[in-house]
């Protein structure tokens, strides 16, 4: 059981973490996306009332 | 226990009392108006965080005196001011009193405005700050009367465990409630913090805390998993403590209150993404540094170091990202002292994330671990870094609730800025020679193969070291009282936040712009 486990988290578990971390930044430096986040990095600037669009 | 469940019926029948008194005074008005955000319950969580923030830095002064002047401040009389009683109170104080309570304060402002709607729930987010006070006194007078796990950070007996679980699935469901009802389509960056830091530690203290109770009515309780597991579980809990409490939760405050303050948009939003993404996956995993040359397999000592090693890439990210949000209001770092505190929270954010992958490289650990060093590295972190950037967003936040034009005085800022920086130093300084210096006396043999040192010339080695630390306390305890002072005078619209008052640090009429 023990020795099942390590080598899972020592193998597997590498693979499984690289190919997160390579989604997040593809989905990151998407270019579709690119608009988006741009607008989404002024969120804090303009606060509004509740309800605003 | 007895105290305790008198304590907590007391609060309740007090809370019942207090809501229909509140329920009999409303006359018709709508308690839960949608068209304005929820902003009383962030103004307690303001002045509550600041009242735990001056009683957890001066229950630490307290304790840094009895190990500077054992002799003045040891009461054999009184067993609750023991040191072993108050250190519990100290940590707990500034992490979970003051911390906690600043984390809940911001996150219910934070998110309400990211997303353009009310708090959801009605009463329940003051079900979650109450209910959370409730524990932090349950905890802090339990350590007193000598109730305690014994698990650092996590001492609270499984019946304030438990209370604790209540209330933050309360917690957890209010703020997915606003989110839920958003107006604004994009969750903004600062809520993913905010709710890994609610998710996480929700888990975490879950785990950690799978205890079976003695009896029913006693506060005894013993721990689930033993040995090497149980110190596994428990340092998981505590690296993860460190990650997902004092900092994603300070770096949703980061996110949104810098950007705020200088009217300029995160520096890079797509780097904030990877941040997020990376800074989570990777944390979980580092607690094992935390048992270096133990009975927990090489492979996992190996794996805790590794990703405390590569863990340094997203925090920096982060601590870049922060800092060049400033990127065309350089200017406000002179002009602003609520700017240039949070700014050096980043700095010590950065200076504590290199060092700590550094500490958790085995050979480096070997020298740094049990001594001083740590205690170091943990207050440049928890002052410098915490502490600050918790300033910075209870500054602006007073202002901007309250709605003053400025605060009450920037010169007092000022000076707790500087007493605070000045006092941090002082302390880490401090603390870094005593640690490196016991670290190598522990170590050093003579030339027979013994050790050169006992270990109580290693504790009178250290002590011109603990006072220097006692004194850089009480300057930063001196800076939290007179933020206190400003923020009361803010709230009551004195001085420069009275209605109409020229915001202090705004430029006189007619001055020129520089070109751009």
């Amino acid at each position: 059981m023990y020795e099942t486990l390590s080598k899972f988290a020592q193998t597997w578990g590498l693979g499984l973490f690289v190919l997160m971390f390579v989604v997040a930044v593809v989905y990151a430096l998407w270019p579709s996306n690119k608009s988006k986040f741009q607008a989404a990095a002024y969120v804090p600037l303009d606060e509004g009332e509740p309800g605003d669009e | 226990m007895g105290v305790h469940a008198w304590m907590f019926l007391g609060l309740v029948v007090v809370g019942l009392l207090a809501l229909a008194l509140w329920a009999g005074s409303l006359n018709g008005r709508d308690p839960f108006d949608q068209t304005v955000y929820e902003d009383t319950i962030v103004k307690f969580g303001v002045a509550i965080s600041m009242f735990w923030g001056i009683a957890g830095f001066l229950v630490g002064l307290i304790i840094a005196l009895q190990l500077a002047f054992p002799n003045i401040f040891y009461f054999e009389q009184l067993g609750w001011t023991n040191f072993g009683r108050l250190r519990p109170l100290h940590t707990s104080a500034v992490i979970f009193a003051f911390g906690g309570n600043v984390l809940i304060a911001t996150s219910f402002y934070v998110v309400q405005r990211t997303c353009r709607t009310r708090l959801a729930g009605g009463m329940w987010p003051w079900f979650v700050f109450w209910g959370y006070n409730l524990f932090i006194a349950i905890a802090g007078t339990g350590y007193l009367m000598g109730v305690t796990q014994s698990k650092e950070y996590a001492e609270p007996e499984w019946y304030a465990d438990l209370w604790l679980t209540i209330v933050w699935v309360a917690y957890l469901l209010v703020f997915l409630g606003t989110i839920w009802k958003r107006k604004e389509p994009h969750i903004y960056v600062a809520n993913w913090f905010y709710l890994s830091f609610i998710v996480t530690i929700a888990m975490l203290h879950i785990v950690n805390n799978l205890t079976l109770p003695v009896s029913l009515t006693g506060s005894k309780s013993y721990q689930l998993f033993g040995g090497v597991q149980d110190a596994l579980t428990q340092w998981w809990y505590g690296h993860n403590a460190v990650g997902f409490f004092l900092t994603t939760g300070f770096l949703a405050i980061m996110y949104y209150f810098i950007p705020k303050r200088v009217n300029r948009p995160v520096y890079s939003y797509r780097l904030s993404i990877v941040h997020f993404w990376s800074l989570i996956f990777i944390y979980i995993w580092a607690g094992p540094h935390h048992l270096h040359y133990t009975a927990l397999p090489q492979w996992a000592q190996t794996l805790g170091m590794t990703f405390s090693v590569m863990l340094w890439m997203p925090s920096w990210g982060g601590m870049i990202n922060g800092v060049m949000t400033l990127s065309g209001a350089w200017d406000r770092l002179r002009t602003d002292p609520v700017v240039r505190m949070m700014v050096v929270a980043l700095a010590f954010y950065g200076m504590s994330t290199f060092e700590g992958p550094l500490m958790s490289v085995r050979a480096v650990n070997a020298l740094s671990h049990y001594t001083e060093w740590g205690i170091a590295h943990v207050h440049s972190g928890s002052m410098g870094w915490v502490g600050f950037i918790s300033f910075g967003a209870l500054y602006c936040a007073t202002q901007w609730l309250w709605k003053r034009p400025s605060l009450y005085s920037l010169k007092l800022v000022e000076w707790h800025f500087w007493l605070a920086t000045i006092g941090i130093l002082f302390y880490i300084v401090a603390m870094y020679f005593a640690g490196i210096l016991e670290g190598l006396m522990w170590r050093a043999y003579n030339e027979y193969g013994f050790l050169e040192y006992s270990f109580v010339e290693t504790v009178e080695a250290k002590h011109i070291s603990y006072m220097i630390r006692a004194l850089g306390g009480s300057l930063y305890l001196t800076g939290a009282l007179i933020m206190a002072y400003n923020l009361v005078r803010t709230a009551l619209g004195h001085g420069a936040a009275a209605e109409g008052a020229r915001p202090a640090n705004a430029p006189a009429a007619a001055t020129l712009q520089p070109a751009e």
